[in-house]
């Protein structure tokens, strides 16, 4: 891609979980994508596409039996993987944070608001508790939440879902990250609250200039906050575009099929139109494209042998056969129409 | 922003300290558990005496006017009286002066061996918990060894390993309880290790240390005082059966272990040498059961308001 300014680029990410003697399950298999700085980049796919596992990653915070097999990920020039434990957690919380799913179990339930987000402080700049209350009620008025001296010494079971990720989101900002990774952060969350959420997270990005990974499965979220989009498919990127680009003008089949079956309002619809077939099993892989047992335009070449990543158009990846010279099936092929 | 229509506060008059009020809490759903308040107040008033009685000779005297081991054969086998309380035993030795005198040697058995168990149990179960995979199988493996043997039984063996005397009683049943302090904290070390806050404060950067002492001890700090307490139950008991055996404490000791062990030739005849020794020991168990049982209650978040 030609943007120069990227804060992140993970480059074929290979992150794999051998469980049982050994048995290999690839949960990443060779995940590419930039965050450029300043910028939002959507993650989605559905359950089990490695959307998690890749933020894990990036955080270097697999567990085992989990382990990142290759791959690089360069952190403004610095390559995440070779680094220590001891140097990756001077990164966590401080250059690169991460909210999670749940606010209603990310939250230790022993400690006050004002103690866990005190944590940060703690960790990073080995601030003691008088130095930072004025830094943590000042992050409470940042994310947003009212009467932050009373909430300070209230612990996360007195709060409510939206006001316990507006808390998350303090802790993780607390130290000024320059990239914020948010793990569908509005899933457990009411729409209304989601939305509130998603607008705080915009203006906190324009405020304080962070970049952002939205790890998402809701297109919605991602045609609102995002500026990127990687779409992944079984543990791999299969499209990355602009956001504009993508809504526009889907390249991957399996990206038109996502599209396709969201509801419209424009046109009168009886029916919803699915993606046929399931997400194959991650220790059946299909041997070719992984897409190729549900595509409606597969063929032989498919089943068979992998697509690469192809880079099209203007800083446009793809990992279709179509868009190949080697592209054996119908010519005229066209996977959507507006 | 106008965000802020999710406001949750239940209105507050002042601010309390957050210590204050979870511990002013765990205070109310205590005092709720009748039961648990008698036994606590039982363990309470048990160990005072103990301590006014081994500590301060003025209120010995007072509290019992006979030397616990006296012999005194004109009065042995007297029933139950104002001279004395409990009776007389076959040497003529004053029950009631032993089980005050002997009450010193149980709490202090049941305390401390629980309190060693727990130094050494927790924070092997912690390790094998938070750790995982080698480190769990080494040391889970060690702890089912310990586990494998029936309590009384290690017991047994510890101390004929080490000769029969308090201290190597006080030793056997600390050994004896580290599998089951292991065992539950791993557990509940477990369970809290997949928990997403563990999850979000590693992505904060924090250290191991870090996480092991100020957020995975204090989720499992509920079941370790439980299960100390419930212990104490357990070692108290196992103690005097030691005792009762013949391994514990030698006599003339006053330990109710074995005195129960005394009575048991005239139970047909004077049964009260046997009985208020027994009757001493259910009196303090049942008291650590039920206390335990309302402390567990209490401290379960779950139960909270």
């Amino acid at each position: 891609m030609g943007s120069e300014n990227n804060i992140l680029r993970v480059n074929n990410l290979q992150t794999s979980f051998f469980i049982d003697g050994g048995h290999e399950i690839k949960a990443v298999d060779g995940v590419t994508f930039d965050v450029p700085e300043g910028k939002t980049l959507g993650i989605v796919g559905e359950s089990g596409s490695g959307k998690s596992i890749t933020a894990l990653s990036i955080l270097k915070l697999i567990d085992s039996p989990g382990k990142i097999k290759g791959g690089e990920i360069n952190l403004k020039g610095e390559n995440l993987v070779d680094k220590t434990e001891k140097a990756m957690r001077k990164i966590r919380g401080n250059t690169i944070s991460m909210i999670f799913q749940e606010p209603m179990t990310s939250l230790n339930p022993t400690y006050t608001v004002g103690q866990q987000i005190r944590e940060s402080y703690k960790i990073h700049q080995g601030l003691g508790k008088r130095e930072s209350t004025e830094k943590v009620i000042e992050m409470l008025k940042l994310v947003g939440i009212p009467s932050p001296e009373k909430r300070i010494n209230q612990y996360p079971f007195e709060l409510s879902g939206g006001m316990r990720q507006r808390v998350m989101i303090a802790m993780a900002l607390a130290c000024n990250p320059e990239l914020l990774i948010a793990d569908e952060p509005t899933t457990a969350l009411d729409v209304t609250i989601q939305a509130q959420i998603l607008e705080l997270i915009k203006e906190l990005q324009d405020e304080l200039g962070m970049s952002v990974i939205m790890i998402t499965h809701d297109l919605g979220v991602v045609a609102e906050t995002c500026d990127f989009v990687a779409v992944m498919y079984c543990g791999k990127v299969v499209e990355y575009a602009e956001v504009k680009t993508l809504f526009k003008n889907p390249r991957h089949p399996y990206t038109v099929g996502l599209l396709k079956s969201l509801p419209r309002s424009d046109i009168d619809q009886l029916e919803l139109i699915p993606i046929k077939g399931t997400v194959p099993s991650p220790d059946n892989m299909p041997e070719g494209c992984s897409f190729a047992p549900r595509c409606p335009f597969a063929t032989e070449l498919c089943h068979d042998h992998l697509p690469d990543l192809l880079e099209i158009g203007d800083g446009e990846q793809i990992r279709c056969w179509i868009y190949t010279d080697d592209w054996d099936g119908d010519p005229e092929v066209k996977v959507y129409e507006p | 922003m106008s965000l802020h229509a999710e406001s949750t506060a239940v209105p507050r008059e002042k601010v309390e300290s957050p210590r204050v009020k979870s511990i002013k809490d765990f205070f109310r759903r205590f005092t709720k558990n009748k039961p648990a308040v008698i036994g606590f107040f039982v363990i309470l008033f048990l160990v005072f005496l103990a301590i006014t009685v081994s500590s301060f000779s003025r209120f010995d005297i007072i509290i019992t006017p006979h030397d616990p081991s006296t012999v005194n054969l004109v009065d042995r086998f007297q029933g139950p009286s104002s001279e004395y309380w409990f009776g007389t035993d076959h040497m003529g030795r004053d029950i009631f002066s032993r089980i005050v005198h002997g009450m010193i040697l149980t709490l202090g058995i049941g305390f401390v061996s629980v309190i060693m168990g727990g130094i050494i149990g927790v924070p092997l179960g912690i390790i094998a918990g938070f750790y995982g995979g080698k480190i769990d199988a080494i040391i889970m493996r060690f702890v089912d060894v310990l586990l494998a043997f029936p309590g009384i039984l290690l017991a047994l063996a510890i101390v004929s390993i080490l000769g029969g005397s308090l201290i190597n009683v006080t030793i056997a049943v600390a050994i004896y309880s580290v599998p089951g302090f292991a065992r539950i904290v791993r557990g509940s070390t477990l369970a809290t290790k997949k928990l997403e806050y563990i999850d979000a404060i590693r992505a904060l950067g924090a250290t191991d240390t870090r996480i092991i002492f100020l957020h995975v001890l204090p989720n499992v700090l509920s079941p370790i005082i439980v299960n100390a307490t419930l212990y104490i139950a357990t070692a108290i008991l196992t103690a005097a059966g030691l005792s009762f055996l013949g391994l514990g404490a030698q006599p003339p000791a006053p330990e109710w272990g074995a005195m129960l062990n005394d009575g048991r030739n005239h139970l047909r005849d004077a049964g009260h040498i046997a009985f208020f020794p027994g009757l001493a020991i259910l009196v303090v168990v049942l008291a650590f059961n039920i206390f335990g049982d309302g402390l567990r209650d209490a401290l379960d978040p779950k139960m909270k308001n």
